[in-house]
């Protein structure tokens, strides 16, 4: 069973080349993902993610509101009780905010000049069954 | 890591507590192809009733899921609560896949009566997933009004759909071909209803027309297949399709052939049960037993081998069925 991954837009960002690259590179690395396109809310990401049954999200924020919307997707889960889904993200973030995200229950942020191949890496880390390199 | 039995149980109840998360790993243990499954049939029990099965199938690009999303939209305003099943391929070098018919439906996105679900076809040629017949009948259980089987983009003998929907819907949409392909087997065949989508563009007329010529052609049928022309994306003609869809229905029960088509689709699913449970008990077999081995390769055939498991095998060839069991 490939490794699920949910990747989202949230907020009011019209840039999406970022998620579709990442997009495809986790789909060449043999995971599914579903990708929910533009100007979604915390809410609507969690939903999707538990509708699908995914293990991951992926978030993507170029619009510096990233301090505001990666939290509420982290609390959104929790009211859910969908904690156990992993949430990662990727975007112009700096570091401080890095070290701030990750203590508020986020798994691993991306900046710029991140490699494709590092997320690839960090998700088989993470998830060593599902997200086995195919043989 | 919890127990087998444990996990079962927390699916079930989430399941019968009418929670999104109990559906969805239900629906994930199918598509694993999980030996809980059979428990969990079992534990649900045959659902309280049978919702409407619509299957959306045809080319890629003539707008299945934007379609889809125009028909959720009408029976929303019903009060039906919809379930979407979205099948898509699967890289067959990567086993990878990017699925987005979410995007076409995502002013449905907080709506507690919709669901949705995209699913691998993982490697499966039919147009569907191995799972998807599995996911459709968890959409039942779970009370579903109305369940939409979106398949991937057909060519034109991905047929599986029409063994599980009760109305299958050709989707299809200008300039994609002319009479001939109109009139070649296959996908033409197993439509209830046409649809020619895309109707605002030019060459649409010419599509119906080349539909109806080949209806004319053939006998007449009990049931002729409607043609509807809609433009999806602005929801014109969904209530014409919805229309159709209802005389369909209707035409199903007055005739009987709605529970012969119920009865055939039984009968179908027992058979690729047995096919796919000996499937993979066999290929364990051959793997673990040097003796069938040798015999392959000394035969050169595979008929041999194939007939001394299932004589030999029998009833354990079931999941979950001890290999020290004696087989009745």
């Amino acid at each position: 069973m490939p490794l699920r991954i949910v990747m989202a837009k949230v907020g009011l960002d019209g840039h999406d080349r970022g998620v579709k690259v990442v997009a495809r590179a986790l789909r060449d690395a043999g995971f599914e993902v579903i990708y929910t396109g533009l100007r979604q809310t915390p809410e609507m990401v969690v939903d999707a993610a538990i509708q699908e049954d995914a293990q991951v999200i992926g978030l993507s924020l170029h619009s510096g509101a990233h301090m505001t919307l990666i939290p509420a997707v982290v609390d959104e889960l929790k009211r859910k009780g969908a904690e156990d889904i992993m949430v990662f993200g990727g975007g112009i973030i700096p570091e401080e905010d890095i070290v701030e995200l990750k203590r508020l229950g986020v798994a691993e942020i991306f900046p710029p000049g991140s490699g494709l191949q590092q997320i690839v890496d960090f998700l088989r880390e993470r998830f060593p069954e599902e997200a086995a390199a195919p043989a | 890591m919890p127990t087998a039995d444990g996990h079962l149980a927390r699916v079930l109840a989430d399941f019968r507590a009418g929670k999104v998360r109990g559906l969805a790993r239900a629906i994930t243990l199918v598509e694993r192809r999980d030996p809980l499954t059979r428990q969990l049939f079992e534990a649900l029990g045959p659902p309280a009733k049978s919702p409407l099965v619509i299957g959306l199938t045809g080319s890629p690009g003539t707008g299945k899921s934007t379609l889809g999303d125009a028909i959720v939209a009408l029976s929303r305003k019903a009060g039906l609560s919809v379930a979407v099943l979205a099948v898509d391929p699967n890289s067959p070098f990567t086993g990878g896949a990017v699925f987005g018919d979410r995007i076409r439906m995502q002013r449905h996105a907080l709506d507690p009566g919709v669901y949705i679900r995209s699913m691998g076809a993982r490697g499966h040629l039919g147009g569907l997933s191995v799972a998807s017949r599995e996911a459709v009948r968890l959409l039942a259980a779970y009370g579903f009004d109305l369940i939409i089987l979106e398949t991937v983009g057909v060519g034109q003998s991905e047929l599986e759909v029409a063994g599980i929907a009760d109305t299958t819907v050709v989707v299809m949409a200008p300039g994609l071909g002319d009479g001939v392909q109109m009139i070649k087997a296959g996908i033409m065949e197993i439509a209830d209803i046409f649809v020619v989508n895309k109707a605002d563009l030019p060459g649409y007329e010419r599509t119906m027309q080349e539909i109806r010529s080949m209806q004319n052609m053939g006998p007449k049928l009990a049931w002729k297949p409607p043609i509807v022309a809609t433009v999806a994306a602005r929801g014109e003609g969904v209530a014409e399709l919805k229309q159709a869809v209802e005389r369909h229905q209707a035409h199903l029960a007055a005739s009987g052939e709605g529970k012969e088509r119920r009865r055939r689709r039984l009968e179908e699913e027992a058979a690729d049960l047995v096919a796919e449970w000996s499937r993979v008990a066999a290929r364990k077999l051959v793997q673990e037993d040097p003796k069938l081995r040798r015999r392959l390769e000394n035969e050169q055939a595979p008929y041999g081998v194939a007939e001394a498991i299932l004589k030999e095998q029998g009833a354990r060839l079931v999941p979950g069925v001890s290999s020290k069991e004696k087989p009745k």
